[in-house]
């Protein structure tokens, strides 16, 4: 039997697992999730090496003469207020209120991208300092798992322009309410990733 | 304006890679002109390269695999015939640096572009088909998929002509790898090919994982699901896990190689040993990434022809996904050697032993099955009875080498060589042969030629056991891998058995060759009318063959295991309930797998050959693709097939 052909209370019986084929919206937010989950393997993968080669400073700078903390701390403050933005951009969505959606879409973007220009701020003081990716294997690791995180947020940045050019052409269709789905789910996911940046890169330098 | 990329590139002073590149090129060019003037290319352009069909890209997938195997077995005869000449104080005919690019790239192509593309390929075509859906969750990047691989494939093959492949062994260990001392082409080759098809299986992965969780048809709950696609979903969870270590490793060494960052250089604190670990942490699972699907295809092909449903399914199912979980938790007995103590040698070393277990369970499992059975000796069970005595011996090679102390002596011997040629040939190729002629009616609508298949298999069995058995014999007697020669006259005569098993298996690959031709021409005689031609239990076989491409037209709907054999049995039980619906969609073809693999491979050789310019015109032609893709609204992306019609095309 076909779970269309059944009323209400029939289809409770059935178990989900028998249910047949989900909904198109369900596969992809679903096959977007195990997307992220990879990606997170990549940073997992980064992190290993990270803890590995923290230690490894080849006689230059250590992670506690080259980091400011309270500068991160506002990084950090600014990211996690984007992902909130991003959030009230989702509710706005649910209800089709175009406005309200590019408004809090625009700052969540502008968020995104000054945590973006902070990093390569700090990134560019740090090589004219002396202490690039090539100084040594500690930097090596640091350059590329805070620039891994930050190339995904500005690929997030590129994303949520990509989605103001579909909502204004296409409009509030599925298949584009499923791209703003997976877009938040994405961002809200590289949030998660910077805490762990920030509690064992920053907060854990020595 | 073209990097390093001079004339020099092309080894016009060595022959033997100039006689080679030179057979590629004038086959691909036969094969084009053939093409052409055959007036094949609409016909290939909208059927084939742009197809987003499951069915289609897991042909695609499974011919890429075997034109491969054709060119990984080249390079194995190659090593075979120079061991049997470079005895005492002969050098064989191969130099040591050309050597060392053939089993470099030996080791790769048999594991990334034979091994891993068929078992893809077969899964690809299978799960829809038993899951009883129309396609996978996401035809559109299947074929994306698809195509990223062929891109390293292209990329892998043009490092035969232009360059140089990697001299460093098929995982390109550091320090070797490194910029100081790997300045060659060889290494990028082998690290961009790898990381755009390996995006592809990542890709694939997730698309397979998706499409088994969440889309199957009304009533199969997953203790209903055929154990091909338990072992596909254990097979993909491994995938979407353990490549992205893959990407991140790789990542990795390229920043060492072209931005001078020290993960794993000898200076600066860099650490090789990390690398090691890193890409064990992936190679291991990858190992069950191959092994699963196809301990699948013959748990499948027994119960089919003992005609008997597989003895233990729950059992199997509990099996298959304890080989995923603890195939994480062995990756250290790749390197036993690193020294990193008794304590955690001894704890990978047990796991490793632990491992074995869920597998002996299986073959358990399979036995029993056999059992009472009435056991029709058709070609795919002369691969699933030569597998069980092959595997359990290169099993049991396994568990020796997981005691550390005798994995101290046996570390990089050709013993080690025999072991996991033992497994992957004992295993996964005559897994994917079983597959391959248990299927094949399914795809083509025609049986093989069984005489010639199991003339096949005999070749593959007898040449297996005539090259492999010397080699445990010579690994025990201190012969190491990787020699291009070596000193001891006396190991000449097992070398030369070597040969002539690696010739016999060479035979059994001409003949399949030989037996697709055969079977093509006289298809008319061999036409599979009926849909299941081996009396079949799983849903692939309640559709015709070839299926339409929706495959059903109503979704069956299922209420137990072996959901099609329990419809032959019992005239009350149905496989479909419903009406036929008036109109079924189908996704529409879509160019942009290949426009991207096109995007892909310039970007790749660009980066190669540090061709700054190209490589950015690459990028930027794969972004705008993806953009124009996604403005496709949905009234172009699917289409629709009147009922009437879908009955008359069937």
């Amino acid at each position: 039997m076909s779970a269309s052909s059944l009323t209400h209370s029939e289809v409770r019986e059935i178990p989900l697992s028998e249910r047949g084929p989900a909904p198109r919206n369900v596969v992809v937010s679903f096959g977007f999730w195990l997307f992220l989950l990879s990606d997170i393997v990549i940073f997992a993968a980064l992190f290993a090496a990270f803890a590995v080669l923290s230690h490894e400073t080849a006689g230059g700078p250590s992670g506690d003469d080259l980091f400011d903390r309270s500068r991160v701390l506002l990084e950090t403050a600014i990211l996690l207020a984007s992902s909130f933005t991003c959030g009230l951009m989702s509710l706005a969505v649910e209800q089709r209120k175009l406005i309200p959606a590019a408004s809090w879409g625009a700052v969540t973007f502008l968020l995104g991208a000054t945590f973006v220009g902070m990093e390569l701020s700090e990134f560019h003081g740090m090589i004219e300092s002396g202490a690039g990716p090539d100084r040594s294997a500690f930097l090596s690791a640091f350059f590329t798992l805070v620039g891994t995180h930050g190339l995904h947020v500005s690929a997030g940045l590129f994303w949520l322009l990509v989605m103001f050019a579909q909502v204004l052409t296409l409009g509030f269709r599925p298949m584009v309410l499923r791209r703003l789905r997976c877009f938040s789910l994405f961002w809200h996911a590289l949030d998660i990733v910077w805490i762990g940046v920030f509690t064992i890169v920053y907060l854990g330098a020595h | 304006m073209l990097g390093k990329l001079s004339w020099a590139a092309i080894p016009f002073d060595q022959p033997i890679p100039m006689i080679a590149s030179l057979m590629v090129i004038l086959t691909m060019l036969a094969v084009l002109l053939l093409v052409t003037w055959k007036g094949w290319w609409p016909y290939l352009w909208s059927e084939w390269i742009t197809s987003v069909d499951h069915k289609r890209i897991g042909v695609m997938y499974i011919l890429l695999a075997l034109v491969m195997l054709v060119r990984g077995f080249t390079d194995a005869i190659m090593m075979r015939s120079q061991l049997a000449l470079a005895a005492g104080g002969a050098q064989g005919y191969l130099p040591p640096e050309h050597y060392n690019q053939i089993f470099s790239a030996h080791g790769t192509i048999m594991i990334f572009f034979v091994a891993m593309t068929f078992m893809v390929g077969l899964m690809n075509f299978v799960v829809p088909l038993q899951l009883g859906i129309r396609d996978v969750a996401f035809p559109v990047l299947n074929s994306v998929s698809f195509w990223l691989t062929a891109a390293g494939v292209l990329l892998v093959n043009m490092s035969l002509v232009i360059g140089e492949f990697a001299r460093t062994g098929w995982l390109v260990y550091p320090p070797l790898s490194e910029l100081a001392y790997s300045p060659g082409v060889g290494v990028d080759y082998y690290l961009w090919a790898l990381q755009i098809s390996g995006a592809g299986t990542l890709l694939s992965g997730i698309n397979l994982t998706t499409t088994i969780l969440k889309l199957r048809a009304p009533g199969m709950g997953y203790m209903r699901m055929p154990i091909f696609c338990w072992t596909a979903l254990a097979s993909n969870l491994l995938i979407v896990a353990a490549f992205p270590i893959l990407t991140a490793t790789f990542a990795m060494l390229l920043l060492d190689r072209y931005l001078g960052f020290h993960f794993f250089t000898n200076e600066a604190g860099g650490n090789a040993m990390m690398y090691i670990n890193l890409i064990w942490a992936w190679g291991h699972p990858e190992v069950y990434i191959l092994i699963l699907p196809a301990f699948g295809v013959f748990s499948e092909v027994i119960a089919t022809f003992s005609g008997k449903s597989l003895f233990g399914y729950r059992s199997m199912v509990i099996a298959t996904m304890a080989i995923c979980v603890l195939s994480f938790m062995v990756w250290l007995h790749h390197f036993f050697t690193m020294g990193a103590g008794a304590d955690i040698n001894g704890f990978f070393g047990i796991m490793t032993m632990i491992i074995a277990v869920p597998t002996g369970v299986k073959v358990f499992n399979w036995l029993f099955t056999l059992y009472g059975g009435r056991l029709r000796f058709d070609a795919p069970v002369y691969w699933a009875l030569g597998f069980m005595v092959t595997f359990v011996v290169g099993g049991m090679t396994g568990v020796l080498l997981a005691i550390p102390p005798a994995d101290f002596v046996l570390h990089n011997s050709l013993f080690l060589v025999a072991h996991f040629h033992n497994v992957i040939i004992g295993g996964v190729l005559f897994g994917a042969f079983a597959g391959y002629t248990f299927w094949f009616p399914k795809a083509f609508g025609f049986k093989l030629d069984e005489r010639i298949g199991k003339a096949i298999f005999w070749c593959w069995f007898i040449g297996f056991y005539l090259a492999f058995m010397p080699l445990y014999v010579l690994g025990l007697m201190g012969a190491t891998r990787r020699m291009q020669h070596y000193d001891v006259a006396g190991w000449q005569p097992l070398m030369l058995v070597a040969l002539v098993g690696a010739i016999v298996i060479l035979t059994g690959i001409v003949l399949t060759g030989v037996q697709l031709v055969v079977s093509i021409r006289t298809r008319d005689q061999r036409r599979d009318l009926t849909g299941d031609p081996w009396d079949g239990r799983t849903l692939e076989w309640s559709t015709p063959s070839p299926p339409p491409a929706w495959n059903y037209a109503v979704l069956p709907s299922v209420d137990g295991l072996d959901a099609y054999w329990e419809a032959k049995k019992s005239p009350k039980s149905r496989l479909q309930n419903d009406p036929e619906p008036e109109t079924i969609s189908v996704p529409r073809n879509s160019p942009i797998g290949f426009v991207l693999a096109f995007f892909a491979v310039m970007a790749g050789f660009a980066l190669i050959w540090h061709i700054w310019w190209m490589a950015i015109a690459g990028l930027i032609g794969a972004l705008m693709t993806i953009l124009a893709h996604a403005w496709r609204v949905s009234d172009e992306v699917e289409y629709i097939v009147e009922s009437e019609a879908s009955r008359a095309a069937i």
